[in-house]
């Protein structure tokens, strides 16, 4: 029973790690129809950035974080935004896909080619041991993960739902052409949402690390869970991100120590396609309509 | 087709045959995996350019493909010309069992079903030693013969391929001609129009997505017997990334699309050979630079000159 709840409780930590990059993935998508194929060197990247703080300047973990995250808005953000998906995305989707994929392969290559291609270790921002309550233990690492994961979930549900800009922002999601109407400036809004998206990329970074380690590499396993989680949940639901993640990250911490831990990372695969048959969706996500 | 690229095609089709006798091995090697390779990636256009799907899967066919044909030639000593047909087969079922779910729902899902897929796929060549020899792999794979007649040595192993890639490439070209194939075009240039006049997309483009994963078969069993070892990262997520950017890169939707794409993926890095993983950082760069100023591909760039000429 111990084993179980450490088992569920690992598993909810890393699938709240997973929803950071998912929501991340969703708000985009919601905002401004794009698909950021490369979301998981979106995370890759600050993790490096991280590590050239620490190593070059000599500065602690904390301060590290708080200097990637304006680098990464600058960069992950408003730079990604101008240069990338403002000139592609009245093409439609499918370029703009098609691009970002380009992205990811030359980012993970940059990386490759210019830093390290060996797995760089990284320290976790939370003590190490366990913290036992009767028969069951839980690691700190895992409660800090899911405190601090909450905090921001929390904090960006406030955001969007009790301030002015962040109601904006929803109504610039739910109806574009509405928004513009009633005089909300649509392309303001979407920078947003792509900033907080770089924070939460820095965020998953800062927390994921520690166990992926940092490699040019790390990017196409967090991102496909990024993905997985946000169809699982619903694409055009902030909330389906959350439970998609959670799903995703418990089910495959019980497959890995119940049924297979070779076959762990095929959980998602396995989740999304019963998902997409029985309910295309998402779990939490609302039929979208076709435009003629 | 008019007479000038009808004259084009031949001359190219003619340097093809002919360039494998001025090379040493090494540059006969490299065209013959240029031909194997350009079998999925003809495939991939098929789904990406005339059915307008994504598929970063086709890596895996390739590799089922590969996995069959050395399983039943090293282990039950089928030869190669029975196993083409069974590699073809199974990749087109699998195609048809991945692609169903999947295209119930339109937009990007076929692209997350098969770049999952193609992790689970790795997951098993890596996993199940006994069958696939695991991170090992496979080696002492034969070339085929026919009627006596051995395709052991670079050339004949290349004009084999050589003539092979041309009959896939005839099959498509007639597939695409037929009405059946017309229905693509309508779909890709308009769905919704397409659907009213009677064509059913979803079967449509679920058959076009089985026939591309059958290409990628057939071209992972001739990989298996050129290369006589083969191993789970030659199927890995990046090998279907690079070869869906390389037929985008050509010009999805063009028939000779995916040969210059493949050319730059396979050729071009021989030549730039000092830039190392610089090589593929480029790549990926330009890709976003072209999709923002030539998003139809390079083969475009011809028609893009004309409209501009003509234009005031």
């Amino acid at each position: 029973m111990g084993e179980l709840i450490h088992l569920v409780v690992s598993g909810t930590a890393t699938g709240a790690i997973y929803a950071l990059a998912a929501l991340g993935f969703t708000l985009l998508w919601q905002a401004s129809n794009t698909v950021n194929f490369a979301q998981g060197e979106f995370v890759m990247l600050p993790a490096f950035m991280m590590l050239f703080f620490i190593g070059t300047l000599g500065t602690p973990l904390w301060l590290a974080f708080l200097l990637t995250c304006p680098v990464a808005m600058l960069l992950l953000g408003y730079t990604f935004k101008r240069v990338i998906v403002d000139p592609l995305i009245r093409h439609g989707v499918i370029p703009l896909v098609i691009a970002t994929l380009g992205l990811a392969i030359g980012l993970k290559q940059l990386v490759k080619a210019s830093v390290t291609a060996q797995a760089q270790p990284f320290d976790s921002a939370f003590p190490n041991g366990l913290l036992t309550m009767g028969t069951i233990t839980v690691s700190y690492a895992d409660v800090g993960t899911l405190l601090l994961a909450g905090m921001i979930v929390i904090g960006l549900q406030l955001f969007l739902n009790r301030t002015l800009t962040g109601r904006a922002m929803q109504a610039v999601a739910q109806n574009t052409e509405a928004a513009k109407v009633l005089g909300i400036n649509v392309q303001r809004m979407v920078l947003y949402t792509f900033l907080i998206n770089a924070v939460l990329a820095v965020v998953t970074a800062l927390l994921i690390t520690p166990t992926y380690l940092a490699k040019f590499d790390m990017g196409e396993s967090i991102g496909l869970k990024a993905f997985y989680a946000a169809i699982i949940g619903g694409f055009n639901q902030a909330r389906g991100a959350l439970l998609g993640g959670v799903l995703v990250g418990v089910l495959e911490n019980l497959t890995g120590a119940y049924v297979s831990a070779a076959y762990k990372e095929g959980v998602a695969l396995l989740l999304f396609m019963i998902v997409i048959i029985v309910r295309p969706e998402g779990l939490l996500g609302k039929p979208e309509e076709r435009k003629v | 087709m008019n007479r000038t690229r009808r004259a084009i095609l031949v001359v190219a089709l003619m340097v093809g045959a002919l360039l494998p006798l001025f090379l040493k091995s090494y540059g006969i090697y490299l065209l013959t995996l240029l031909c194997v390779y350009l079998m999925p990636a003809f495939g991939l256009n098929l789904i990406v350019g005339y059915a307008g799907q994504m598929s970063i899967g086709q890596g895996a066919f390739y590799g089922i493909g590969a996995y069959i044909a050395a399983l039943l030639m090293t282990k039950a000593g089928i030869p190669f010309w029975l196993v083409l047909p069974v590699a073809a087969t199974s990749c087109f079922t699998i195609g048809l069992a991945l692609g169903f779910p999947a295209l119930r729902v339109q937009h990007h899902y076929l692209a997350f079903a098969t770049l999952g897929f193609n992790v689970l796929v790795y997951l098993v060549m890596r996993n199940e030693e006994q069958l696939t020899g695991g991170t090992f792999g496979m080696s002492n794979i034969p070339r085929p013969s026919l009627f006596g007649y051995s395709f052991d040595g670079a050339l004949p192993f290349f004009y084999l391929t050589y003539v092979s890639l041309l009959a896939l490439g005839c099959v498509l070209w007639w597939l695409l001609r037929s009405p059946w194939g017309r229905a693509f075009a309508a779909l890709r240039d308009n769905p919704i129009r397409a659907e009213s006049t009677g064509v059913n997309i979803t079967a449509y483009t679920l058959l076009a997505f089985a026939i591309g994963a059958a290409c990628a078969g057939i071209g992972g069993a001739y990989l298996a017997a050129l290369v006589n070892f083969i191993e789970p990262g030659q199927f890995g997520v990046s090998v279907s990334l690079t070869m869906l950017l390389a037929v985008i890169v050509g010009g999805s939707g063009r028939f000779f699309g995916p040969v210059l794409g493949s050319a730059i993926v396979i050729l071009l890095p021989e030549w730039l050979r000092f830039l190392q993983d610089w090589y593929l950082t480029l790549f990926g760069f330009a890709v976003i630079v072209m999709m923002i100023f030539l998003p139809g591909g390079l083969l475009s760039f011809a028609d893009r000159l004309k409209t501009r000429r003509r234009a005031p």
